[in-house]
C-alpha cells in the first residue's frame, strides 16, 4: 500500500524512483511528487530564484564583503589558512547513565581518534536535581550523564588528564556550579587553570527562548553568567566562558535568520552585561564562543555561518569599540540538526548528517558534532557514534573541501543568500534593540512567538508535501530496518542515590552548611559568586544543595505558556 | 451543533523540548477543538487535576526523555482513581515499540511515535471522542 500522504494525491506529476522492482524493503508504489507546482523555498521558506548570476550581486562590495580568510570581517572565515592551518575539533556530545559508564565512553572515543570531549548532562542535572531527588524519577541517566556531586565528577574524568584534553560541557541554568566540580577536578588532578581549555554553554538566554531548561529568573541568572565570564577573564584565559548557542533555537522550529539573529542579538545582551560589570571589552571577548546548528539546506547554512562573523565583526568593533582582532572574530561549533533525523528508515539519517556536516566544514566551524543515525531514538549506540565520527574523518581527509578556505565564496547563489541573511538578521536585531533588549523582548514572548510560527508553518508545509521528508512523507517502506539501541541502566538512579546517601554521611557536613551559608550571603549581595560555589562543591555540597541555596535566594522561573 | 471536543495537551517531567507539544496543540485548534496546554514540568498529579477541572474528553502527552515508564502509569492510575476512565490517553514522543504496546495494555489510547502526520492525529482524536 502506498502511504503517501494525501496531499500528493492531489497532484499531476508522477515520478518513478530509480529502485528496481525486486529491491527489498520497498513498497514499490509510484510517489506523486510534483516537482512543477511546489515553491522553490529554502527549507527556512526564503524564495529562490531559477538561476543566479552578477546582475543579482549589484550590490556586492568586494572590499567590504569578500575580504579573504582571517581578514575583517572574515565572512570567508577567521583564519588566513582555515583547515589547511589545523583541521576543525571533532568532539562529539556524550554521556549517558552513570559516571563510570560514561567515563568509558570517553576512553573509547579518545582511543578512536576523536579529539576533545563534550558532556551531555542528564535533565536532573540540567535544572540542577540530586539524582535522589522527587522529580528526578525515571529520568536519571536518560538523556545524558547524572552528576550531583565532585566525586560524580572525579569519577567523570578519572584517567583523563584535563591539561591535554579540551572538554565541552553542556550545561547551562546551573553551570557555574559545574563548572566549578570541574575545575576542582582540575586542581586536584595538577592541571593548572590558566592551562585549561574548553567551553562551558552556560547559555541561558536561549534556554527561556527555546529549550526551557531555566531555574531562575532571567535576571539573576544572566548575573551567575557574568560572574563566570569575569571570573574566566581573571583565572581561565584558555576557557571558554559560554557557548552563544542557536542550536538549541533552530530545533525549536525556527528559521536559520532567526537563528543567527536571536544568537547574535543574546551575545550582544552578554557584552553588555560584562561591560556593565566593569570588565574591559577585549578582557573577555575574545573567549565568547558560538554554536550553531547545521540543517539539510545545503547553501543557506553556509550563508548563515558566513553572514554570522561578518555581523559579529562588525558588533564587536562599531558597536561595542572592540580593538583587538580575537575579539571580532566568531568562533564556532557546529552540530548537525536532531529535529531532522527520522525514526523512519534510520540509515538515511547517515546521509542528511554528512550532508549537513559538509555545510559546517564548508561554512568554517571549528568544532563539529555529528549525530548518529540512532538518535531519534535514543541516546546513540557505540556503533552509531562510531560511525558518526568517521563521518568527520572522510570529510576531513577524502573529501578535499579541506584544502582552499571557503571553497563556494564567490558563488552568485551563496553569495546573494550571504548578503539577504545578513540584512535579515540585522532587521531581528534592530528590532529587538528597539524592544530594550533581549530581555525585554523575552519578557513579552517575542521570540518565542517567532520560533513557534516559524515551526507550524513548517509543519503544514510537510502535511501539504511542499517539504519532502525521505522516508516520513514520501518514500515510505513498509518494513522497517531494525536497528541497535542503546539501553540505558534503569539501576542508574539507585546507583547513583546509593553512593548520594554515602557522600551525605561520610562528608564533613558542617562545613557543607558553612559553605552554603556563605554563598547565599555572596548571592544576596554583588559579590561574583564562583569563588563561594567554588568553595561548596570543595567541600562536596551536592549540585541540588548549591541550586537550592540559590533558589531561597533568586526564586525559580515560570513561564507564560504560550501555544 | 455539537460542543466542540476538549482536550489537554500537557508537557510532563523536567523536559523543556516542546515544539512537538505546541504544535499539536495548534493543529488540534485550528481542526475546531478546544485546547488547554498545560505548559511544562506538569507532574501527573497536575495534569489529572487539570484535566478535572477543565473536564476534558482527551488527555496528550509529549514526552521525549525517556521517562515515559515512570509517568504514563501514574497518569493512568490516577485517573482512573478519580473515575476518570473514559478520559483518552493519547502519547507523541520517543517511544519505542515494545513499550508503546506496554502503554497501550494500560489503557493509552494511541502512541504516536516520530514522524506521525498531524492529520492522522486529529482523526484519531475526532474518531475517539464520541459524537
Amino acid at each position: 500500500m502506498c502511504r503517501s500522504i494525501r496531499a500528493h494525491r492531489r497532484r499531476a506529476v508522477w515520478f518513478r524512483t530509480h529502485l528496481t522492482s525486486d529491491t527489498p524493503r520497498y513498497t514499490g508504489c509510484r510517489m506523486k511528487v510534483s516537482t512543477a507546482a511546489r515553491p522553490f523555498t529554502t527549507i527556512s521558506g526564503v524564495p529562490i530564484e531559477p538561476l543566479y548570476g552578477p546582475e543579482q550581486l549589484a550590490d556586492l562590495d568586494p572590499a567590504r564583503d569578500l575580504t579573504g580568510p582571517g581578514q575583517f570581517p572574515y565572512t570567508r572565515g577567521i583564519h588566513e589558512t582555515m583547515y589547511r592551518g589545523k583541521l576543525w575539533t571533532m568532539r562529539q556530545f556524550s554521556g549517558f547513565a552513570t559516571p563510570e559508564e560514561t567515563n568509558r565512553r570517553y576512553q573509547y572515543l579518545l582511543e578512536q581518534g576523536q579529539t576533545g570531549l563534550s558532556v551531555a548532562f542528564d535533565l536532573p542535572t540540567l535544572m540542577g536535581y540530586d539524582a535522589d531527588h522527587a522529580l528526578a524519577e525515571g529520568e536519571v541517566g536518560k538523556c545524558g550523564v547524572a552528576i550531583s556531586s565532585l566525586e560524580d565528577m572525579e569519577t567523570l574524568f578519572r584517567g583523563i588528564p584535563l591539561s591535554d584534553v579540551t572538554v565541552s560541557m553542556t550545561i547551562n541554568s546551573p553551570a557555574a556550579v559545574l563548572w566549578a566540580m570541574y575545575l576542582v577536578v582540575a586542581e586536584k588532578q595538577g592541571a593548572a587553570w590558566e592551562k585549561l581549555s574548553g567551553t562551558i554553554q552556560n547559555d541561558i538566554l536561549k534556554e527561556y527562548i527555546a529549550q526551557k531548561e531555566y531555574i531562575f529568573p532571567p535576571r539573576p541568572s544572566m548575573r551567575l553568567v557574568t560572574d563566570t565570564i569575569e571570573f574566566s577573564a581573571r583565572h581561565t584565559p584558555r576557557f571558554n566562558p559560554i557557548s552563544i548557542s542557536g542550536y538549541h533555537i533552530r530545533e525549536a522550529g525556527s528559521t536559520a535568520v532567526q537563528e543567527l539573529a536571536f544568537t547574535l542579538r543574546d551575545g550582544i545582551e552578554y557584552v553588555e552585561w560584562a561591560l556593565e560589570r566593569g570588565l574591559a571589552v577585549d578582557d573577555f571577548a575574545p573567549r565568547l564562543s558560538f554554536f550553531f546548528n547545521a540543517h539539510s539546506d545545503f547553501f543557506e547554512e553556509i550563508a548563515k555561518y558566513r553572514a554570522a562573523r561578518k555581523i559579529w565583526a562588525n558588533v564587536m568593533r562599531d558597536r561595542f569599540g572592540a580593538t583587538d582582532e580575537r575579539s571580532w572574530k566568531l568562533r564556532f561549533h557546529a552540530q548537525t540538526a536532531g529535529c531532522s533525523l527520522t525514526w523512519q528508515q534510520p540509515y538515511n539519517n547517515i546521509v542528511r548528517t554528512t550532508i549537513q556536516a559538509l555545510a559546517a566544514v564548508m561554512g568554517g566551524c571549528q568544532s563539529l558534532h555529528t549525530n548518529s543515525l540512532d538518535e531519534a531514538y535514543a541516546l546513540p549506540s557505540e556503533h552509531a557514534v562510531t560511525i558518526a565520527l568517521r563521518t568527520q574523518q572522510v570529510i576531513a581527509h577524502e573529501s578535499g573541501v579541506t584544502a582552499a578556505a571557503d571553497p563556494l565564496g564567490g558563488s552568485y547563489f551563496l553569495e546573494r543568500l550571504t548578503l539577504d541573511t545578513e540584512s535579515a538578521a540585522r532587521d531581528y536585531i534592530r528590532r529587538i534593540d528597539e524592544m530594550g533588549g533581549m530581555i525585554a523582548a523575552i519578557e513579552t514572548n517575542f521570540p518565542q512567538r517567532e520560533i513557534a510560527n516559524a515551526s507550524y508553518e513548517y509543519q503544514k508545509a510537510v502535511e501539504r508535501g511542499d517539504k519532502i521528508i525521505v522516508g516520513v512523507n514520501a518514500f515510505q517502506s513498509d518494513h522497517e530496518d531494525a536497528i541497535e539501541i542503546l539501553q540505558i541502566d534503569p539501576l542508574a538512579q539507585k546507583h547513583q542515590a546509593g553512593k548520594l546517601a554515602a557522600l551525605r554521611t561520610s562528608r564533613n557536613n558542617g562545613r557543607v552548611r558553612a559553605s552554603l551559608d556563605a554563598l547565599r550571603r555572596a548571592a544576596e549581595g554583588t559579590e561574583n559568586t564562583m569563588p563561594f560555589i567554588l568553595d561548596a562543591v570543595r567541600a562536596y555540597a551536592t549540585l541540588g544543595e548549591i541550586c537550592d541555596a540559590l533558589r531561597e535566594v533568586f526564586g525559580s522561573h515560570q513561564e507564560t505558556s504560550l501555544v | 451543533m455539537t460542543p466542540p471536543i476538549r482536550v489537554l495537551v500537557a508537557k510532563p517531567g523536567l523536559d523543556g523540548h516542546d515544539r512537538g507539544a505546541k504544535i499539536i496543540a495548534r493543529a488540534l485548534r485550528d481542526a475546531g477543538m478546544e485546547v488547554i496546554y498545560t505548559g511544562l514540568r506538569q507532574t501527573p498529579e497536575m495534569i489529572v487535576n487539570a484535566a478535572l477541572q477543565e473536564d476534558v474528553q482527551v488527555i496528550g502527552l509529549s514526552i521525549l526523555s525517556g521517562a515515559h515508564n515512570a509517568i504514563v502509569p501514574r497518569v493512568m492510575e490516577l485517573l482512573h482513581e478519580k473515575d476518570m476512565d473514559n478520559v483518552k490517553v493519547i502519547i507523541g514522543g520517543i517511544i519505542p515499540d515494545e513499550d508503546a504496546a506496554d502503554l497501550k495494555r494500560q489503557g493509552v489510547a494511541a502512541v504516536f511515535q516520530p514522524g506521525a502526520s498531524l492529520e492522522d492525529i486529529v482523526d484519531f482524536v475526532r474518531s475517539s471522542v464520541p459524537a
